[in-house]
C-alpha cells in the first residue's frame, strides 16, 4: 500500500499524482473544537454485498504503543471489528498505520497488486469508519463497481467524525 | 463465612420457580466484546425484580466457574460482596470466548416436626445429615440451575456445552449479536433437545421506559427458537423446567432453570 498525506491542498481540491493509482481514497478528518481531542480510529475496507469483507486497506490506530495497548479500542471501530478486526493479529502488515490528524488524506491502491488485484469482478461497497476516544463514531458507505470500464467517482459527506469521503476508480 | 452460605441458601430457595416472591438472578459483565491482547473486565452478581438494577440482594459466588477458551479455569480475582451484589474482576489473556458461569445444584426439603413447618435447602450430599429420613409430609425437590454469560476477547471460539441440566446452545454466538438481526438458538436438557418449553427474553433499562418489553418464546420440537433483537443494549434471557429425572434419590421432582445475559450491539 502506498500513503499519500496531502496536507496542503490548495483550493479545497485533492490533486492527485500524474501517475494515478486504479483505486484512491480520500478521507478528511474534520478540526473539531473538543475540549480533549484524540485523533480518531479509522478503518477503511471494501466489503461485498453480502457485508463479507473483501480487502481491509488500512486501519489508523495507536500503533506505538507498548505491548499493542493501542488495540483496546480498535473494537469502537464496530462494524470493521466484527466483520474483520476481529479476525487479526496486530499489527496488520501492510493495513496497520498511525492515526492521523485533521485535514484531508488519500490512499491509493494499484489495481494489479494486492488487495485490488484479487478482487473479483463486481459491485462492491467501500466502507470509511471512525471513532473517536471520549468522542462519536461514524461509518460511510461508498459503492463502486470493480473492474470500472471508465474513470467514476463517488462522494459522501460525513457529520460527525467524519468529512467528505471520496472514492476514485479509474481502468 | 456464615452469613454468606445462608443469604446464598435465602436466594436460591427465591430463585425456586415455585416460590411465590421469585426474584430473578443475573450476571452483568462491563464488557463482553474486546479487542485487547491483555483485557480486564468486571462483573457484577445479583438478584431482583428489575435486570441489571442492583436494588435486591448480591449473589453467593462459591460455585462460580470461569472458562477460558482453551477450556481451563480462570480465577476471579478482586471478589467482593456487597450488600446488593457481588463483583468480581477478570483478567482476559487469551483470545477466544469465556464462559462465566454460576451453576448451582440443591436439594429442597419440607417437612413437619411435632406439628411444625421445617424446610432445609443445600448440597444434596448434606441432605441426609439434615432432614429425617423419616420425617412427616417430607417432601423433596432437587434444583438444578445454569446462571452465565458470555465474554470474548478478539475473534469468538466455539462453546462446548456441559450436557448438564437446561442449557442454551447457541447456532449463532453469544458474542455476535446486533440489533435488527436474528439469533438462533437451541435450548437443551441433559444434552438433549428440550421441546416446548418458555423462554422469557428482557431488554435491559426497563427504568427509562413504561413497559418491561417482554419477548416470550416457546422452543419448536428440536428445542430451537430464534430472536430478533429490537434494539441494542443488555438482555436477560430465562428458560425453566421441571421433570422426574432427580439424582437425589428421596426426591421426587427436578427443578431446572437456565439463565444468561447477552449483549445485542447496535449497526
Amino acid at each position: 500500500m502506498r500513503t499519500l498525506l496531502l496536507s496542503a491542498i490548495v483550493g479545497g481540491t485533492i490533486a492527485l499524482p500524474a501517475q494515478a493509482a486504479d483505486l484512491t481514497v480520500q478521507v478528511e478528518i474534520p478540526r473539531l473544537n473538543a475540549a480533549e481531542y484524540h485523533r480518531p480510529y479509522v478503518a477503511i475496507w471494501i466489503e461485498r454485498e453480502d457485508q463479507s469483507v473483501a480487502a481491509d486497506l488500512a486501519v489508523w490506530y495507536d500503533v506505538d504503543m507498548k505491548n499493542n495497548e493501542g488495540t483496546k479500542w480498535l473494537k469502537d471501530l464496530r462494524q470493521w471489528w466484527r466483520r474483520s478486526g476481529r479476525d487479526h493479529d496486530y499489527p496488520i502488515d501492510g493495513v496497520s498505520g498511525a492515526t492521523r490528524p485533521a485535514g484531508r488524506h488519500a490512499v491509493a491502491f494499484a489495481g494489479e497488486a494486492a488487495p485490488m488485484a484479487g478482487l473479483a469482478p463486481g459491485r462492491y461497497v467501500l466502507v470509511v469508519e471512525a471513532a473517536r476516544e471520549k468522542g462519536d463514531r461514524e461509518l460511510l458507505r461508498l459503492p463502486f463497481a470493480w473492474p470500472p470500464a471508465q474513470p467514476e467517482r463517488a462522494a459522501a459527506q460525513g457529520e460527525h467524525e467524519l468529512g467528505g469521503v471520496a472514492l476514485e476508480t479509474r481502468p | 463465612m456464615k452469613p454468606l452460605l445462608s443469604l446464598a441458601a435465602a436466594a436460591a430457595i427465591a430463585a425456586l420457580p415455585l416460590s411465590a416472591q421469585a426474584h430473578d438472578r443475573f450476571l452483568l459483565p462491563s464488557s463482553t466484546v474486546l479487542s485487547a491482547e491483555n483485557a480486564w473486565i468486571t462483573v457484577d452478581a445479583a438478584a431482583g425484580n428489575d435486570k441489571f438494577y442492583f436494588n435486591h440482594n448480591r449473589l453467593a459466588l462459591d460455585n462460580l466457574a470461569v472458562t477460558a477458551p482453551d477450556g481451563s479455569a480462570v480465577q476471579p480475582q478482586n471478589v467482593s460482596q456487597g450488600r446488593l451484589r457481588s463483583t468480581f474482576d477478570l483478567n482476559l489473556t487469551q483470545a477466544g470466548t469465556y464462559r462465566i458461569a454460576l451453576v448451582n445444584n440443591g436439594a429442597f426439603a419440607r417437612w413437619e416436626e411435632n406439628g411444625q413447618p421445617k424446610r432445609w435447602f443445600g448440597k444434596p450430599a448434606d441432605l441426609a445429615a439434615n432432614v429425617p429420613a423419616g420425617a412427616a409430609k417430607l417432601q423433596v425437590s432437587e434444583s438444578f440451575s445454569r446462571l452465565e454469560t458470555f465474554v470474548t476477547l478478539g475473534k469468538p471460539s466455539a462453546l462446548t456445552p456441559s450436557g448438564q441440566g437446561l442449557e442454551l446452545v447457541a447456532q449463532t454466538h453469544p458474542n455476535d449479536l446486533y440489533a435488527g438481526e436474528q439469533a438462533d438458538f437451541q435450548l437443551m436438557l441433559d444434552g438433549k433437545p428440550a421441546s416446548g418449553v418458555k423462554v422469557v427474553i428482557v431488554p435491559g433499562g426497563s427504568r427509562y421506559r413504561d413497559q418491561v418489553g417482554e419477548i416470550s418464546l416457546t422452543t419448536d420440537a428440536g428445542g430451537k427458537f430464534s430472536v430478533k433483537w429490537p434494539q441494542a443494549g443488555m438482555y436477560w434471557l430465562d428458560a425453566d423446567a421441571e421433570d422426574d429425572k432427580t439424582a437425589v434419590k428421596q426426591a421426587d421432582k427436578r427443578r431446572l432453570a437456565y439463565t444468561a445475559t447477552f449483549e445485542v450491539l447496535p449497526q
